[in-house]
């Protein structure tokens, strides 16, 4: 089954909303990869693995420090790509989530062919929007891997359809407009703009920035197929504690 | 990168003619619009409002008396004796040190806080390297009325101390950037965020032609009044075109605006100078032209300096309006053309010339441009008795703290 797909039906198949992860490869340390991996395969349905970078723009003081805390322990794609060779099957589909720099250096054909073995099927390109993302999308998609489209409460409502039409695996709709990182209460234009997301789309969504509670997690499930925790998930991770309990813990 | 001789006459012809960047915001390969979605609508709000502010003769009026009012245009091109009889050749200086605020920095602010005004803007942001665009920035918003963040890395904020007083007098609000390389990329970065969290509300005035489309044709537009004035301002006092431009390169605005209006002098040679830095190995140097290869930072694809796994290089400089790893996209087209020649001078070499500039034209430049006046000397020296112009782009005074700090000052 193409990469893409098993990522779309591990969202549908998940108990509502599905929970998706993200954490910075290497960080706190490189060591604990894959033990971070396996428990967030655990407790989630998909996970992002996030690519680090020297310039972060899109993201807010958490997910920067933690892709300078990788940059430091000397991690890279190459790396990371290795490291989920070795791994094997983690029992959850895989997104990489990279800007635009590290893939050009690495080589997008060569990333596209090795995404198959890595257990990848989606990529997360925040600073590649539609209007860059034609040969990516085409080349990645040959080989089963989804560009996953990122929406916005700012996005119009033909750029919506244009996008959410476009995207692969799952439609990202970012919740909030902002850098990543802070609590946000689910508001009834949240809402509204969800059921709008969802209304384009026949790929499942998912929402991402701000989400670390159980409350919003519960009142998410009915307008969104998934949720993405990110520096909810970082920010266990700094304090040592175990993401898979707190995983769980949003599904009380 | 390079571009075959047949596809770069196309290319030029574009270029001159007006039809870059295309509709994808792209000089030929290079530019585009690699940003985040949230910013998307914003982008294309601006340049709707760009395109607008441009074809609206009642706008560009008023924005051309504040020019001759505020400013000061035109800035005067200033015949230089002393180094003329110290190179060889015939020299003159366009002098954008005597431009309000002291740097060629103020023609792209002023006319953008007309455009975040026109845009109804909360309030302005601002990134800065020497502190020169911070300047600009929070002087065009007191003078239009809007409220400035200027984002600053902490070691910039030490070696251009006085303009960071300049923009709080100026009534701005400095940032002080504490994370990355803790210079104008850090501030760049740190700006964007910003208006990532606010698109509407905020007004993201770009400080170079660089950043994703539509700045770097923006900014270009804003800039284009230098050489646009240096041609004619030649062709009356020096009688016909010069043989050689010079002018130095960071992000590249003070030379694109200078370079715009002899791209399609086929006799006019054109140099951009990048820093060199201590040296041309990895690190040390801001050379994105000159050492660096095809990549995206910052929205746009463009020359950049970065590493095997993609991660963008520390650069080094003494001048910190040169200090930043990436380049405008137009730029990176006109060296794959061929048509501008990239070349660096170092530390060493810009503090030369600014010395040379100081003791025999009694004019005290800027680190930046005095890099491009080492690479005009350097020219002089095997091409005597030519006719050269040089983008004097800014004066040196905020310079003071690094200069006082140079044994050899």
């Amino acid at each position: 089954m193409p990469g893409a797909e098993r990522i779309r039906r591990a969202i549908l198949e998940a108990r509502r909303p599905a929970l998706l992860p993200f954490f910075s490869a290497g960080h706190p340390s490189a060591g604990v990869f894959h033990s971070i991996l396996e428990q967030l395969a655990d407790a989630g349905d998909v996970v992002e693995i996030g690519v680090p970078f020297s310039d972060p723009m899109a993201d807010g003081v958490t997910i920067q420090r933690a892709s300078e805390a990788a940059l430091a322990n000397g991690v890279s794609l190459e790396w990371i790509l290795r490291e989920l060779k070795a791994h094997g099957d983690p029992g959850a589909p895989l997104v990489l989530m990279s800007y635009y720099n590290p893939l050009l250096a690495y080589g997008l054909e060569n990333l596209a062919e090795r995404c198959g073995e890595c257990h990848v099927g989606g990529l997360i390109v925040p600073d590649l929007p539609w209007e860059e993302c034609d040969s990516v999308r085409e080349l990645f998609e040959v080989h089963g891997v989804g560009l996953v489209q990122m929406v916005t409460p700012a996005t119009p409502a033909k750029r919506m359809r244009t996008l959410c039409r476009g995207s692969g695996g799952f439609v990202y709709a970012v919740t909030v407009t902002g850098v990543t990182g802070g609590e946000r209460r689910v508001s009834d234009e949240m809402t509204a703009y969800l059921q709008r997301v969802g209304e384009c789309s026949t790929l499942p969504v998912c929402a991402g920035f701000g989400v670390r509670s159980a409350e919003q997690v519960r009142t998410l499930a009915g307008v969104a197929d998934g949720v993405i925790v990110g520096s909810a998930v970082v920010d266990c991770l700094e304090r040592g504690e175990d993401p898979g309990d707190f995983l769980r813990s949003l599904r009380t | 990168m390079k571009i075959a001789a047949s596809e770069g006459r196309s290319q030029l012809d574009a270029l001159l003619r007006g039809d870059l960047p295309d509709g994808n915001g792209r000089f030929g390969p290079f530019g585009g619009r690699f940003a985040p979605e949230t910013l998307m609508p914003a982008l294309s709000r601006l340049e709707e409002a760009a395109r607008e502010f441009f074809a609206d003769a009642g706008a560009c009026e008023a924005l051309d008396g504040e020019r001759r009012q505020w400013i000061g245009r035109p800035t005067p091109l200033t015949r230089a004796r002393g180094l003329e009889k110290s190179w060889g050749a015939q020299v003159w200086l366009k002098r954008e040190d005597l431009a309000h605020t002291g740097a060629h920095k103020i023609n792209n602010a002023l006319g953008q806080a007309h455009l975040a005004l026109k845009l109804g803007a909360r309030r302005v942001v601002a990134e800065t390297g020497a502190g020169q665009h911070g300047v600009a920035a929070a002087a065009a918003c007191a003078r239009v009325g809007l409220p400035c963040s200027v984002y600053m890395g902490v070691l910039d904020m030490e070696r251009q101390a006085p303009n960071v007083q300049r923009m709080h007098q100026l009534g701005a609000e400095v940032v002080a950037v504490d994370k990355g390389d803790r210079t104008l990329r850090a501030a760049t970065d740190e700006a964007f965020r910003t208006w990532v969290a606010d698109p509407e509300g905020v007004y993201y005035l770009l400080g170079s032609a660089v950043g994703p489309h539509p700045y770097p044709w923006l900014v270009r537009e804003l800039q284009r009044i230098i050489g646009d004035e240096a041609r004619s301002q030649f062709a009356e006092q020096a009688g016909g075109l010069p043989d050689a431009v010079f002018a130095c390169v960071g992000g590249g605005s003070n030379a694109i605006g200078l370079f715009h209006a002899f791209l399609g002098d086929e006799e006019v040679r054109i140099f951009g100078v990048e820093a060199g830095g201590t040296g041309l190995t990895p690190g040390e140097n801001a050379a994105s032209l000159s050492a660096g290869r095809p990549g995206v930072l910052h929205g746009s694809y463009s020359m950049l300096l970065y590493d095997d796994d993609g991660q963008v290089l520390e650069t080094s400089s003494i001048s910190a309006g040169l200090d930043y790893p990436g380049v405008g996209p137009e730029h990176a087209l006109l060296q794959a053309l061929g048509r501008v020649r990239y070349v660096t001078a170092d530390d060493s070499e810009a503090l030369e010339s600014l010395a040379e500039c100081c003791r025999l034209e009694g004019i005290l430049p800027a680190l930046e441009p005095a890099h491009a006046f080492f690479a005009a000397r350097r020219w002089a020296a095997e091409n005597p008795g030519k006719r050269i112009l040089i983008g004097l782009s800014g004066r040196g005074d905020k310079d003071m703290p690094t200069l006082t700090a140079q044994a050899s000052w």
